[in-house]
């Protein structure tokens, strides 16, 4: 099921004048507004300017093509089919879902190379390594189930030593986590330190937010929980932490989240509170607001 | 290391306070500055180094050793340093059977008790040499970092315990120093990593505790460092002094300044 490629120019034309609709032609006029804002950039965009085009794009509604698939060099790993493999893995604590994960996981980067013990030929890659919804029941674990499960170190354990796979060989891996299923707060902790780059993505489909009006143009929230510091005692902190995704057919765009401005003569006050009460739980930055809504003036 | 963090503490290389430990933590924030701090310290004090190194690979700390001054590869090929690399040790263990007893053993172990192996290879690594000659000063354990212990299975006892045989070998009987960083989880509820902290810092001649700032991610500003120096052998006599600094930390340094007198506000 995985999402189709944009790779014909044609594509490529229809996405470039998609993006360039979004500048308004009022972009050049310059701004009459209080003079401290008329330096700052207009509605700050996140990422590579709309001129350039970085990575890979795909269209959502389409699949991808199983000649594509096929000519690829790829690797699947279905828990379900290995289980009762006869996969001769090592004695070690793990649940055994995550051991043969593992092992997988160190015989491909073995066999093709990646690890430097059989010098790659051909031109040098990176493995790029994908692993969905770990912790969840599917892996055999059962730290979405229960607070205080048997397994309780397996995950952290797994982690660790894929951790260390990474950094012994030429790959990246990206992992999915059902965190909102995970009950004990100290576990989700240890994975954040285990990790190097940490993303939440928190949507608002099923919450109170979906309603407002805030948020009316997101599908959701990205936070930026971590980032590491690898080879360096500084890392490249954005000062920009209110960041909204939203995701069209051909696009996932994540802009930085910002109050609309308030135009209209007819806006009543409950809406106002509405957006400024949704603004109080954006960050923990924010200070505490008095409570109460009627007090709020602005 | 950070020639105001020095002052701070009042200590240089030449002169350190010997049989100590110290206790480096992190609530927040990212304390891994301090542990580069101690690594080119007590290298550049002539010290024998044995380096626990659990979370990062030997090259990141060797690349910000040489922006601190210090080169890992030749204080290892001279003997000064040995360095435990814990995530490449993992991979060799999990993978494959060892035939001598490997530092790490415990991750083959389902219910390993404790930490004898690890314990065995520190003391190995900073036995005095019979030759005669003194080549370096005095030995020094640094571990980064003890809260990775947990995850990997080993209760807050077994980890306590290991930091007292090293104590006891380390700072008793050879008269060097123990740093160790321990990651503050705060409320994430994480009983274990409460109880090892706890510990330790009991234990501790002085605690280096980097916060990040309570009102949140500050350019200019990176956290807040809290240093407090204990004396547990002498309870409550000296009442323990406590001074909170506020740091940013740069590409080759860490600059240090009273709370609120950041550079960037005055």
């Amino acid at each position: 099921e995985l999402p189709a490629p944009l790779l014909d120019d044609k594509c490529k034309k229809e996405f470039d004048e998609d993006v360039y609709n979004h500048k308004t032609p009022e972009s050049n006029i310059k701004m009459k507004i209080a003079w401290r804002y008329q330096l700052l950039p207009k509605m700050e965009q996140i990422g590579p300017v709309s001129s350039s085009r970085f990575g890979h794009y795909y269209d959502a509604s389409k699949r991808m093509p199983q000649e594509l698939i096929e000519a690829s060099n790829w690797h699947g790993f279905f828990l379900p089919e290995k289980i009762s493999s006869t996969l001769k893995v090592e004695p070690c604590s793990l649940t055994p879902g995550y051991t043969k994960l593992l092992q997988f996981i160190q015989n491909i980067i073995y066999e093709e190379g990646f690890d430097g013990s059989n010098p790659q030929k051909k031109q040098r890659n990176i493995l790029r390594i994908g692993i969905q919804n770990l912790g969840s029941p599917l892996w055999g674990d059962d730290i979405c189930c229960a607070e205080n499960g048997g397994n309780s170190h397996s995950l952290t354990k797994f982690l660790y030593v894929l951790r260390g796979l990474l950094r012994t060989s030429l790959s990246a891996c990206i992992i999915t986590m059902p965190t909102h299923l995970i009950q004990n707060k100290a576990i989700i902790a240890r994975v954040t330190t285990l990790s190097d780059i940490v993303v939440g993505l928190e949507s608002f489909i099923g919450s109170e937010r979906e309603t407002n009006p805030l948020y009316k143009d997101y599908h959701g929230l990205i936070h930026i929980r971590q980032i590491p510091r690898l080879n360096n005692l500084i890392c490249d902190e954005s000062d920009v932490k209110d960041l909204a995704f939203k995701l069209k057919r051909k696009l996932f765009t994540i802009e930085r989240l910002h109050l609309p401005p308030d135009l209209s003569d007819t806006v009543s006050r409950s809406s106002k509170m509405d957006l400024a009460e949704s603004a109080k739980r954006l960050g923990p930055g924010c200070g505490m607001m008095a409570g109460g809504k009627k007090h709020l003036d602005f | 290391m950070f020639v105001e963090l020095n002052n701070l503490l009042n200590t240089t290389p030449d002169r350190a306070e010997q049989g100590k430990l110290t206790l480096l933590c992190d609530a927040k924030t990212d304390g891994s500055f301090l542990v580069h701090h101690f690594l080119s310290f007590y290298l550049k004090a002539n010290c024998k180094v044995c380096f626990v190194a659990l979370i990062q690979s030997f090259s990141h700390y060797s690349i910000v050793g040489q922006k601190l001054g210090v080169s890992l590869t030749m204080a290892r090929e001279r003997g000064q340093l040995v360095f435990l690399e814990g995530l490449k040790s993992a991979v060799d263990v999990v993978f494959q059977a060892q035939k001598e007893p490997h530092p790490l053993q415990f991750l083959r172990e389902a219910n390993a008790g404790n930490l004898k192996p690890l314990f065995e290879f520190v003391r190995e690594a900073l036995k005095p040499i019979d030759s005669g000659e003194a080549r370096w000063t005095y030995p020094v354990l640094l571990v980064d970092d003890l809260s990775v212990l947990l995850s990997l299975g080993m209760g807050a006892v077994a980890v306590l315990d290991f930091i007292h045989y090293c104590r006891a070998t380390v700072c008793w009987e050879l008269k060097g120093n123990v740093v160790v960083l321990v990651h503050d989880s705060g409320d994430a509820e994480d009983e274990e990593n409460d109880i090892l902290l706890n510990g330790l810092s009991h234990q501790s001649h002085l605690i280096l505790r980097a916060e990040g700032l309570a009102t949140g991610f500050c350019r200019d500003v990176h956290g807040q460092l809290r240093i407090l120096w204990r004396r547990p052998s002498q309870p409550t006599v000296h009442r323990d002094q406590s001074f909170t600094y506020q740091y940013k930390i740069q590409d080759k340094s860490v600059s240090f300044f009273a709370k609120g007198m950041s550079p960037a506000v005055l």
